[in-house]
Protein backbone atom coordinates (compact mmCIF):
# COMPACT_ATOMS: atom_id res chain seq x y z
CA UNK A 1 0.00 0.00 0.00
CA UNK A 2 1.23 3.46 -0.67
CA UNK A 3 -0.55 5.50 1.33
CA UNK A 4 1.06 6.90 4.19
CA UNK A 5 -0.79 8.97 7.06
CA UNK A 6 1.28 11.90 7.88
CA UNK A 7 1.70 13.14 11.64
CA UNK A 8 -0.57 16.22 12.79
CA UNK A 9 1.95 19.10 12.45
CA UNK A 10 1.54 22.80 11.96
CA UNK A 11 -1.20 25.13 9.88
CA UNK A 12 1.64 25.77 7.20
CA UNK A 13 1.76 22.35 6.31
CA UNK A 14 -0.56 21.29 3.56
CA UNK A 15 -3.28 18.37 3.85
CA UNK A 16 -3.63 15.89 1.36
CA UNK A 17 -6.96 14.34 0.62
CA UNK A 18 -8.52 12.10 -1.39
CA UNK A 19 -9.20 12.22 -5.54
CA UNK A 20 -12.72 11.99 -6.02
CA UNK A 21 -14.34 12.28 -9.16
CA UNK A 22 -15.95 15.86 -9.71
CA UNK A 23 -18.53 17.01 -12.55
CA UNK A 24 -16.66 18.88 -14.91
CA UNK A 25 -15.60 19.75 -18.62
CA UNK A 26 -12.49 18.83 -18.72
CA UNK A 27 -9.76 17.34 -16.13
CA UNK A 28 -6.53 17.65 -16.05
CA UNK A 29 -4.72 15.00 -13.89
CA UNK A 30 -1.06 15.60 -12.88
CA UNK A 31 0.77 12.20 -10.95
CA UNK A 32 4.26 11.14 -10.92
CA UNK A 33 5.21 7.57 -9.30
CA UNK A 34 2.58 5.57 -7.43
CA UNK A 35 0.02 8.75 -8.18
CA UNK A 36 -0.88 6.87 -10.93
CA UNK A 37 -3.00 4.43 -8.78
CA UNK A 38 -4.93 7.59 -7.39
CA UNK A 39 -5.36 8.50 -10.95
CA UNK A 40 -6.63 4.41 -11.33
CA UNK A 41 -8.60 4.54 -8.40
CA UNK A 42 -10.95 7.77 -9.31
CA UNK A 43 -10.82 7.25 -13.09
CA UNK A 44 -14.07 6.79 -14.74
CA UNK A 45 -15.23 6.32 -17.97
CA UNK A 46 -16.85 9.93 -18.20
CA UNK A 47 -13.72 11.91 -17.32
CA UNK A 48 -11.73 10.12 -19.05
CA UNK A 49 -13.48 11.26 -22.57
CA UNK A 50 -12.42 14.74 -21.13
CA UNK A 51 -9.62 14.01 -19.71
CA UNK A 52 -5.62 14.55 -20.22
CA UNK A 53 -3.02 12.93 -17.76
CA UNK A 54 0.50 14.08 -17.49
CA UNK A 55 2.47 10.96 -15.81
CA UNK A 56 6.07 11.46 -14.34
CA UNK A 57 6.77 7.47 -14.50
CA UNK A 58 9.85 7.78 -12.13
CA UNK A 59 11.01 4.06 -13.24
CA UNK A 60 7.54 2.81 -12.07
CA UNK A 61 5.41 0.48 -14.79
CA UNK A 62 1.97 2.33 -14.54
CA UNK A 63 2.03 3.60 -17.91
CA UNK A 64 0.88 1.30 -19.62
CA UNK A 65 -2.13 0.82 -16.93
CA UNK A 66 -3.28 4.35 -17.25
CA UNK A 67 -3.01 4.52 -21.14
CA UNK A 68 -5.15 1.83 -20.79
CA UNK A 69 -7.70 4.25 -19.38
CA UNK A 70 -8.09 5.59 -22.59
CA UNK A 71 -7.50 9.14 -21.27
CA UNK A 72 -8.48 11.52 -24.43
CA UNK A 73 -5.09 13.02 -24.55
CA UNK A 74 -2.18 10.86 -22.31
CA UNK A 75 1.35 11.68 -21.79
CA UNK A 76 4.56 10.74 -20.30
CA UNK A 77 6.98 12.79 -19.51
CA UNK A 78 10.65 12.35 -18.27
CA UNK A 79 10.64 14.61 -15.52
CA UNK A 80 8.44 16.94 -14.26
CA UNK A 81 10.93 20.25 -15.44
CA UNK A 82 10.29 18.48 -18.49
CA UNK A 83 6.78 18.35 -18.64
CA UNK A 84 6.20 21.88 -17.23
CA UNK A 85 5.77 23.61 -20.32
CA UNK A 86 3.29 21.08 -21.36
CA UNK A 87 1.59 22.02 -18.38
CA UNK A 88 1.70 25.84 -18.58
CA UNK A 89 0.11 25.32 -22.25
CA UNK A 90 -2.83 23.29 -20.98
CA UNK A 91 -3.48 25.70 -17.85
CA UNK A 92 -3.60 28.80 -20.51
CA UNK A 93 -6.24 26.82 -22.03
CA UNK A 94 -7.98 26.20 -18.80
CA UNK A 95 -11.46 27.36 -18.74
CA UNK A 96 -14.29 27.44 -16.43
CA UNK A 97 -15.62 23.81 -14.92
CA UNK A 98 -11.45 22.67 -15.51
CA UNK A 99 -11.14 20.25 -12.37
CA UNK A 100 -7.58 19.67 -11.80
CA UNK A 101 -6.09 16.55 -9.93
CA UNK A 102 -2.84 16.55 -8.51
CA UNK A 103 -1.26 12.96 -7.16
CA UNK A 104 1.77 11.18 -6.03
CA UNK A 105 4.59 13.01 -3.70
CA UNK A 106 4.62 16.28 -2.38
CA UNK A 107 7.38 17.86 -4.48
CA UNK A 108 5.16 17.15 -7.91
CA UNK A 109 2.00 17.92 -6.15
CA UNK A 110 3.06 20.73 -4.66
CA UNK A 111 4.84 22.48 -8.21
CA UNK A 112 2.02 21.96 -10.06
CA UNK A 113 -0.64 23.15 -7.52
CA UNK A 114 1.87 26.43 -7.88
CA UNK A 115 1.25 26.74 -11.34
CA UNK A 116 -2.40 26.00 -11.31
CA UNK A 117 -2.93 28.88 -8.57
CA UNK A 118 -0.72 31.18 -10.97
CA UNK A 119 -2.84 29.92 -13.83
CA UNK A 120 -5.85 31.56 -11.34
CA UNK A 121 -7.29 28.31 -9.69
CA UNK A 122 -7.61 29.10 -6.00
CA UNK A 123 -5.43 26.12 -4.24
CA UNK A 124 -8.65 25.13 -2.11
CA UNK A 125 -10.16 23.86 -5.68
CA UNK A 126 -7.11 21.17 -6.69
CA UNK A 127 -7.87 17.70 -5.26
CA UNK A 128 -4.97 16.02 -4.70
CA UNK A 129 -3.87 13.33 -3.16
CA UNK A 130 -0.20 11.87 -1.65
CA UNK A 131 0.93 8.30 -2.97
CA UNK A 132 4.29 6.96 -2.72
CA UNK A 133 7.51 8.33 -1.53
CA UNK A 134 7.47 10.73 1.15
CA UNK A 135 10.91 12.62 0.44
CA UNK A 136 10.66 16.47 0.41
CA UNK A 137 11.08 19.03 -1.81
CA UNK A 138 13.04 21.89 0.36
CA UNK A 139 14.37 25.03 0.20
CA UNK A 140 17.08 26.49 1.70
CA UNK A 141 16.60 30.03 3.74
CA UNK A 142 19.83 30.70 3.51
CA UNK A 143 20.92 30.60 0.17
CA UNK A 144 17.23 30.08 -1.29
CA UNK A 145 18.42 27.15 -3.72
CA UNK A 146 16.31 23.91 -3.98
CA UNK A 147 16.79 19.90 -3.31
CA UNK A 148 14.32 17.67 -4.41
CA UNK A 149 13.48 14.82 -2.96
CA UNK A 150 15.07 14.79 0.87
CA UNK A 151 14.20 12.16 3.03
CA UNK A 152 16.90 12.10 5.91
CA UNK A 153 16.88 15.36 9.04
CA UNK A 154 19.06 17.05 8.79
CA UNK A 155 20.27 17.13 5.04
CA UNK A 156 23.14 18.70 3.12
CA UNK A 157 21.98 21.82 0.85
CA UNK A 158 22.86 20.76 -2.70
CA UNK A 159 23.55 24.48 -3.47
CA UNK A 160 25.69 25.72 -0.59
CA UNK A 161 26.50 22.96 1.21
CA UNK A 162 25.42 23.78 4.59
CA UNK A 163 23.62 21.07 6.75
CA UNK A 164 20.04 22.22 7.31
CA UNK A 165 17.33 20.55 9.48
CA UNK A 166 13.82 20.24 8.19
CA UNK A 167 11.11 21.77 9.30
CA UNK A 168 7.47 21.46 8.42
CA UNK A 169 7.13 25.29 7.37
CA UNK A 170 5.83 24.75 4.12
CA UNK A 171 5.33 27.49 1.35
CA UNK A 172 2.79 26.95 -1.56
CA UNK A 173 4.22 29.64 -3.72
CA UNK A 174 7.44 28.09 -3.56
CA UNK A 175 6.01 24.14 -3.33
CA UNK A 176 8.66 23.68 -0.62
CA UNK A 177 9.44 22.92 3.09
CA UNK A 178 12.34 25.65 4.73
CA UNK A 179 15.73 24.32 5.72
CA UNK A 180 18.20 25.91 8.01
CA UNK A 181 21.07 25.45 9.39
CA UNK A 182 21.34 22.83 12.07
CA UNK A 183 24.87 23.80 13.51
CA UNK A 184 24.52 27.56 13.10
CA UNK A 185 25.45 28.13 17.02
CA UNK A 186 27.39 25.28 17.75
CA UNK A 187 29.28 25.38 14.39
CA UNK A 188 30.30 21.23 13.44
CA UNK A 189 28.01 19.76 15.51
CA UNK A 190 25.91 17.84 13.30
CA UNK A 191 23.33 15.52 14.49
CA UNK A 192 23.41 11.64 12.72
CA UNK A 193 20.65 12.15 9.68
CA UNK A 194 17.38 10.35 10.37
CA UNK A 195 14.08 9.40 8.33
CA UNK A 196 12.00 12.61 8.33
CA UNK A 197 9.50 10.40 10.18
CA UNK A 198 11.38 8.51 12.06
CA UNK B 1 12.44 68.48 21.40
CA UNK B 2 14.81 68.03 18.73
CA UNK B 3 16.19 64.90 18.01
CA UNK B 4 19.70 64.19 17.78
CA UNK B 5 20.11 61.30 15.43
CA UNK B 6 23.11 58.60 16.55
CA UNK B 7 25.33 57.99 14.54
CA UNK B 8 26.27 54.50 15.15
CA UNK B 9 25.85 50.38 13.57
CA UNK B 10 24.01 47.50 14.28
CA UNK B 11 26.62 44.89 13.03
CA UNK B 12 30.31 44.15 13.08
CA UNK B 13 31.29 46.60 15.83
CA UNK B 14 28.31 46.99 17.19
CA UNK B 15 28.08 50.63 18.11
CA UNK B 16 24.38 51.22 18.71
CA UNK B 17 23.81 52.80 21.98
CA UNK B 18 20.53 54.15 23.98
CA UNK B 19 20.86 57.69 25.40
CA UNK B 20 19.35 58.40 28.42
CA UNK B 21 16.23 60.04 26.42
CA UNK B 22 15.99 56.63 24.93
CA UNK B 23 16.05 54.62 27.98
CA UNK B 24 13.28 56.51 29.28
CA UNK B 25 10.74 55.77 26.80
CA UNK B 26 11.67 52.37 25.81
CA UNK B 27 8.92 50.46 25.64
CA UNK B 28 9.24 48.03 28.46
CA UNK B 29 6.73 45.07 27.21
CA UNK B 30 5.88 43.80 30.84
CA UNK B 31 3.23 45.58 32.64
CA UNK B 32 3.03 42.75 35.33
CA UNK B 33 5.45 40.52 36.98
CA UNK B 34 4.91 37.48 34.21
CA UNK B 35 4.58 36.80 30.63
CA UNK B 36 1.66 35.05 28.40
CA UNK B 37 0.52 35.70 25.50
CA UNK B 38 -2.29 37.55 24.87
CA UNK B 39 -4.08 39.78 21.92
CA UNK B 40 -2.94 42.69 23.70
CA UNK B 41 -4.48 44.88 21.56
CA UNK B 42 -5.44 49.26 22.45
CA UNK B 43 -6.35 51.85 20.17
CA UNK B 44 -3.13 53.41 18.99
CA UNK B 45 -4.37 57.37 19.32
CA UNK B 46 -0.98 58.83 21.17
CA UNK B 47 -0.07 58.33 24.32
CA UNK B 48 1.91 60.09 27.20
CA UNK B 49 4.22 62.78 25.73
CA UNK B 50 7.64 61.75 24.46
CA UNK B 51 6.69 58.17 24.67
CA UNK B 52 6.97 55.83 21.53
CA UNK B 53 2.72 55.84 21.60
CA UNK B 54 2.84 59.29 21.34
CA UNK B 55 2.87 59.74 17.25
CA UNK B 56 1.69 57.50 14.34
CA UNK B 57 4.80 56.70 13.30
CA UNK B 58 7.64 56.91 16.29
CA UNK B 59 10.84 58.93 14.69
CA UNK B 60 13.90 58.78 16.77
CA UNK B 61 17.75 58.90 18.03
CA UNK B 62 18.32 55.41 15.62
CA UNK B 63 16.71 56.86 12.64
CA UNK B 64 19.73 57.40 10.10
CA UNK B 65 21.68 54.74 11.23
CA UNK B 66 18.45 52.40 11.19
CA UNK B 67 17.72 53.59 7.47
CA UNK B 68 22.09 53.03 6.68
CA UNK B 69 21.18 49.43 8.11
CA UNK B 70 18.12 48.75 5.85
CA UNK B 71 20.07 49.85 2.87
CA UNK B 72 22.69 47.31 3.61
CA UNK B 73 20.34 44.63 4.09
CA UNK B 74 18.63 45.32 0.99
CA UNK B 75 22.17 45.65 -1.11
CA UNK B 76 23.03 42.07 -0.03
CA UNK B 77 19.33 40.41 -0.24
CA UNK B 78 16.69 42.12 -2.38
CA UNK B 79 14.48 39.35 -1.53
CA UNK B 80 13.65 41.16 1.76
CA UNK B 81 11.49 43.69 0.14
CA UNK B 82 8.76 42.55 -2.08
CA UNK B 83 5.13 43.08 -3.02
CA UNK B 84 3.07 40.87 -5.45
CA UNK B 85 1.47 42.55 -8.47
CA UNK B 86 -1.74 43.03 -6.50
CA UNK B 87 -0.18 45.24 -3.69
CA UNK B 88 0.45 48.20 -5.66
CA UNK B 89 -2.05 50.53 -4.50
CA UNK B 90 -1.66 49.43 -1.09
CA UNK B 91 2.00 50.62 -1.34
CA UNK B 92 0.86 54.09 -2.49
CA UNK B 93 -2.17 54.14 0.30
CA UNK B 94 0.87 53.21 2.62
CA UNK B 95 2.91 56.00 0.93
CA UNK B 96 0.70 58.64 1.89
CA UNK B 97 -0.26 56.90 5.23
CA UNK B 98 3.19 58.02 6.56
CA UNK B 99 4.37 60.88 4.65
CA UNK B 100 1.52 62.18 5.40
CA UNK B 101 1.52 61.35 9.37
CA UNK B 102 5.26 61.95 9.49
CA UNK B 103 4.82 65.25 8.31
CA UNK B 104 2.01 66.67 10.36
CA UNK B 105 3.71 64.76 13.61
CA UNK B 106 7.49 65.85 12.95
CA UNK B 107 7.16 69.19 11.17
CA UNK B 108 11.10 70.19 11.45
CA UNK B 109 11.82 67.07 10.03
CA UNK B 110 9.41 65.94 7.20
CA UNK B 111 8.09 68.02 4.66
CA UNK B 112 4.86 67.27 2.49
CA UNK B 113 3.26 69.67 -0.19
CA UNK B 114 0.40 68.78 -2.82
CA UNK B 115 -1.03 70.32 -5.38
CA UNK B 116 -3.17 67.35 -6.99
CA UNK B 117 -1.41 64.59 -7.59
CA UNK B 118 2.05 66.41 -7.66
CA UNK B 119 3.88 65.69 -4.74
CA UNK B 120 6.77 67.03 -3.15
CA UNK B 121 8.34 64.84 -0.31
CA UNK B 122 11.05 66.80 1.67
CA UNK B 123 13.27 64.48 4.13
CA UNK B 124 15.62 66.34 6.14
CA UNK B 125 17.07 63.81 8.42
CA UNK B 126 18.01 61.96 5.22
CA UNK B 127 18.50 64.73 2.78
CA UNK B 128 15.69 63.55 0.14
CA UNK B 129 13.63 66.07 -1.62
CA UNK B 130 11.76 64.29 -4.47
CA UNK B 131 9.06 65.86 -6.64
CA UNK B 132 6.81 62.71 -7.86
CA UNK B 133 3.22 62.12 -9.34
CA UNK B 134 1.35 60.24 -7.07
CA UNK B 135 0.19 57.00 -8.49
CA UNK B 136 2.49 57.42 -11.28
CA UNK B 137 5.22 54.51 -10.39
CA UNK B 138 7.66 55.61 -12.80
CA UNK B 139 8.06 58.79 -10.98
CA UNK B 140 9.68 57.26 -8.23
CA UNK B 141 12.84 56.05 -7.71
CA UNK B 142 11.53 52.57 -6.49
CA UNK B 143 7.94 50.78 -5.71
CA UNK B 144 5.60 53.29 -3.71
CA UNK B 145 6.27 50.74 -0.82
CA UNK B 146 10.13 50.28 -0.79
CA UNK B 147 10.53 54.04 -1.60
CA UNK B 148 8.62 55.32 1.90
CA UNK B 149 9.85 52.22 4.03
CA UNK B 150 13.42 52.77 3.29
CA UNK B 151 12.92 56.34 4.80
CA UNK B 152 10.61 54.25 7.78
CA UNK B 153 11.96 52.67 10.89
CA UNK B 154 10.35 48.81 11.45
CA UNK B 155 9.53 46.57 9.41
CA UNK B 156 6.31 46.50 7.24
CA UNK B 157 3.65 43.82 6.43
CA UNK B 158 0.93 44.91 3.60
CA UNK B 159 -1.58 42.47 4.16
CA UNK B 160 -4.77 42.38 1.85
CA UNK B 161 -8.16 41.23 3.62
CA UNK B 162 -10.03 38.67 1.07
CA UNK B 163 -12.20 35.77 1.92
CA UNK B 164 -12.57 36.75 6.09
CA UNK B 165 -8.42 36.15 6.05
CA UNK B 166 -5.50 38.18 5.87
CA UNK B 167 -2.63 37.60 3.01
CA UNK B 168 0.69 38.64 3.75
CA UNK B 169 1.11 40.32 0.45
CA UNK B 170 3.54 42.25 0.72
CA UNK B 171 6.42 43.87 3.10
CA UNK B 172 9.70 45.02 3.82
CA UNK B 173 11.33 43.44 6.52
CA UNK B 174 15.11 43.75 7.16
CA UNK B 175 14.87 43.78 11.10
CA UNK B 176 12.85 40.95 11.94
CA UNK B 177 12.48 38.39 14.85
CA UNK B 178 13.48 35.11 12.63
CA UNK B 179 11.34 35.02 9.95
CA UNK B 180 11.16 35.08 6.07
CA UNK B 181 8.83 37.43 4.23
CA UNK B 182 10.59 35.57 1.30
CA UNK B 183 9.33 32.71 2.39
CA UNK B 184 6.35 33.25 4.37
CA UNK B 185 4.71 36.12 1.06
CA UNK B 186 1.46 35.02 -0.24
CA UNK B 187 0.93 33.00 3.11
CA UNK B 188 -2.54 33.49 5.17
CA UNK B 189 -2.88 34.31 8.63
CA UNK B 190 -2.69 31.05 10.53
CA UNK B 191 0.26 29.88 7.99
CA UNK B 192 2.88 32.52 8.78
CA UNK B 193 1.94 31.95 12.36
CA UNK B 194 2.29 28.01 12.33
CA UNK B 195 5.33 27.81 13.81
CA UNK B 196 4.58 29.75 17.20
CA UNK B 197 3.70 27.19 19.77
CA UNK B 198 0.84 26.87 22.16
CA UNK B 199 -0.84 29.98 20.68
CA UNK B 200 -2.74 28.64 18.18
CA UNK B 201 -4.33 26.30 20.80
CA UNK B 202 -5.43 29.04 23.22
CA UNK B 203 -7.06 30.51 20.61
CA UNK B 204 -4.94 33.59 20.43
CA UNK B 205 -4.91 33.95 16.68
CA UNK B 206 -8.37 33.43 15.91
CA UNK B 207 -9.22 36.10 18.33
CA UNK B 208 -6.46 38.68 16.56
CA UNK B 209 -7.51 37.95 13.19
CA UNK B 210 -11.01 39.15 14.01
CA UNK B 211 -10.26 42.02 15.93
CA UNK B 212 -7.70 42.63 12.72
CA UNK B 213 -10.24 42.15 10.20
CA UNK B 214 -12.79 44.72 11.97
CA UNK B 215 -9.76 47.19 12.20
CA UNK B 216 -11.50 50.33 10.60
CA UNK B 217 -10.04 53.77 8.77
CA UNK B 218 -8.75 55.98 11.12
CA UNK B 219 -8.73 54.13 14.23
CA UNK B 220 -5.53 52.14 14.38
CA UNK B 221 -4.76 49.89 16.94
CA UNK B 222 -1.22 48.75 18.51
CA UNK B 223 0.19 46.03 21.03
CA UNK B 224 3.70 45.18 22.12
CA UNK B 225 5.49 42.12 21.53
CA UNK B 226 9.50 41.25 22.41
CA UNK B 227 12.40 38.44 22.54
CA UNK B 228 15.80 38.63 23.15
CA UNK B 229 19.10 39.49 20.63
CA UNK B 230 22.63 38.98 21.83
CA UNK B 231 24.47 42.16 20.67
CA UNK B 232 22.35 44.87 18.98
CA UNK B 233 21.91 42.79 15.98
CA UNK B 234 18.59 44.68 13.43
CA UNK B 235 19.27 41.77 11.03
CA UNK B 236 18.41 38.92 13.00
CA UNK B 237 16.64 37.06 9.77
CA UNK B 238 16.66 33.47 9.09
CA UNK B 239 18.59 34.16 5.86
CA UNK B 240 21.50 35.08 8.11
CA UNK B 241 21.01 32.51 11.21
CA UNK B 242 24.25 30.32 9.84
CA UNK B 243 26.60 33.72 10.10
CA UNK B 244 24.85 35.07 13.27
CA UNK B 245 23.55 32.34 15.13
CA UNK B 246 27.22 31.79 16.84
CA UNK B 247 26.67 35.00 18.24
CA UNK B 248 24.37 33.42 21.10
CA UNK B 249 27.22 31.87 22.51
CA UNK B 250 29.41 34.59 23.21
CA UNK B 251 27.69 35.36 26.54
CA UNK B 252 29.77 35.21 29.45
CA UNK B 253 28.28 36.51 33.10
CA UNK B 254 31.07 39.36 32.51
CA UNK B 255 29.94 40.98 29.01
CA UNK B 256 26.41 39.93 29.37
CA UNK B 257 24.67 43.15 30.66
CA UNK B 258 26.60 45.02 27.35
CA UNK B 259 25.85 42.54 25.04
CA UNK B 260 22.31 40.94 25.77
CA UNK B 261 19.36 43.06 24.70
CA UNK B 262 15.71 42.60 25.44
CA UNK B 263 14.05 43.38 21.41
CA UNK B 264 10.95 44.74 21.77
CA UNK B 265 8.24 45.24 18.69
CA UNK B 266 5.98 48.01 18.82
CA UNK B 267 3.34 46.04 16.16
CA UNK B 268 0.93 48.86 15.11
CA UNK B 269 -2.22 48.15 12.39
CA UNK B 270 -3.77 50.85 10.26
CA UNK B 271 -6.44 49.89 7.61
CA UNK B 272 -5.59 51.70 4.28
CA UNK B 273 -8.09 53.87 2.23
CA UNK B 274 -7.83 52.89 -1.00
CA UNK B 275 -6.66 49.14 -1.22
CA UNK B 276 -8.44 48.22 1.87
CA UNK B 277 -5.31 46.71 2.91
CA UNK B 278 -4.08 46.52 6.55
CA UNK B 279 -0.72 47.68 6.75
CA UNK B 280 1.10 46.22 9.77
CA UNK B 281 4.09 48.25 11.11
CA UNK B 282 6.71 46.26 13.05
CA UNK B 283 8.70 48.56 15.18
CA UNK B 284 12.13 46.99 16.52
CA UNK B 285 13.21 48.98 20.01
CA UNK B 286 16.73 47.53 21.38
CA UNK B 287 18.04 48.13 24.73
CA UNK B 288 20.85 46.16 26.73
CA UNK B 289 20.40 44.71 29.86
CA UNK B 290 22.64 46.67 31.90
CA UNK B 291 20.63 50.00 30.38
CA UNK B 292 17.23 48.34 31.68
CA UNK B 293 18.95 47.40 35.49
CA UNK B 294 19.41 51.33 35.75
CA UNK B 295 15.44 51.15 36.53
CA UNK B 296 14.97 49.55 39.61
CA UNK B 297 11.63 48.71 38.30
CA UNK B 298 12.17 46.81 35.03
CA UNK B 299 15.46 45.05 36.77
CA UNK B 300 12.78 43.85 39.67
CA UNK B 301 10.74 42.42 37.01
CA UNK B 302 12.64 41.26 34.33
CA UNK B 303 13.91 38.62 36.48
CA UNK B 304 10.67 37.51 37.61
CA UNK B 305 9.38 37.38 33.76
CA UNK B 306 12.72 35.15 32.29
CA UNK B 307 12.65 33.16 35.68
CA UNK B 308 9.23 31.85 35.25
CA UNK B 309 8.72 32.11 31.48
CA UNK B 310 7.61 28.48 30.53
CA UNK B 311 10.49 26.61 28.86
CA UNK B 312 8.45 26.39 24.95
CA UNK B 313 8.14 29.63 25.01
CA UNK B 314 11.92 30.74 25.99
CA UNK B 315 12.76 28.02 23.10
CA UNK B 316 10.34 29.33 20.99
CA UNK B 317 12.42 32.92 21.65
CA UNK B 318 15.66 31.19 20.95
CA UNK B 319 16.94 31.86 24.17
CA UNK B 320 16.62 28.59 26.30
CA UNK B 321 20.57 27.74 26.54
CA UNK B 322 21.19 31.11 27.64
CA UNK B 323 18.42 31.70 30.43
CA UNK B 324 21.00 30.54 33.13
CA UNK B 325 23.13 33.15 32.65
CA UNK B 326 20.07 35.60 32.40
CA UNK B 327 18.99 34.85 35.22
CA UNK B 328 22.36 34.93 37.31
CA UNK B 329 23.07 38.24 35.88
CA UNK B 330 19.47 39.77 37.03
CA UNK B 331 18.83 38.06 40.01
CA UNK B 332 21.20 40.84 41.07
CA UNK B 333 18.94 43.20 40.41
CA UNK B 334 15.64 41.51 42.21
CA UNK B 335 15.04 42.71 45.77
CA UNK B 336 12.13 40.97 46.05
CA UNK B 337 9.95 43.88 46.40
CA UNK B 338 6.70 44.61 45.10
CA UNK B 339 6.39 46.31 41.54
CA UNK B 340 3.46 48.83 40.66
CA UNK B 341 1.56 47.64 37.45
CA UNK B 342 2.09 49.09 34.09
CA UNK B 343 4.70 49.12 31.66
CA UNK B 344 5.99 52.60 32.76
CA UNK B 345 9.32 53.08 34.36
CA UNK B 346 7.94 55.09 37.38
CA UNK B 347 11.19 56.29 38.58
CA UNK B 348 9.90 59.03 40.83
CA UNK B 349 7.83 56.40 42.72
CA UNK B 350 9.54 53.34 43.08
CA UNK B 351 12.10 52.74 45.75
CA UNK B 352 15.79 51.93 44.98
CA UNK B 353 17.41 48.53 44.68
CA UNK B 354 17.39 47.24 48.20
CA UNK B 355 20.34 45.23 47.88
Amino acid sequence: MSKFEFPPSILSRPIWGTLEPRPGKHHLMIADAEGAEAILDVATAEIMAQCHIIFIAKGTGFSEKLSQLNPAQFYEGPSYEAALPRIHRVLLDGHMGLQVYLAGTEGLMGQAMAEAMRAGIPHTAIQTEHRGSTARRMQCVHCKGITEDVETDPFVCKHCGLNLFVRDHYSRRIAAYQGVCVDAEDHGNIPPAKGIYQ
Amino acid sequence: MTIQFNDESFRDDYSFHNSERALKRFPFPFHEDSYMYSVNMEQHRGGPADSVYEMRFDVDEHYVSEMKDRAIVLDQDPLRCQSLPHMTLAGWDLLELIMVSKSEDYPDLFELHREGDQWRWINKPLGIDDSFTFLDETTLPYGPMEYITRQAQGDFAVLDQRDDMLWMDAGMVTTQADWSLDFDIGMNFFEWHAPVPKAHEMGIFVRALKFLLNIQQGAPARRLNWTMTVNPLLDTSPENYHKWGIQKTTLTPENIGRKQHLRVELQTFFRLPRSNALVFPIRCYLCAFEDLMTVPKWGRRLHRVIRDLPEELATYKGFIDNRPLMLDYLSQFDDGLPTSPGIWPDLQSEPPLQK
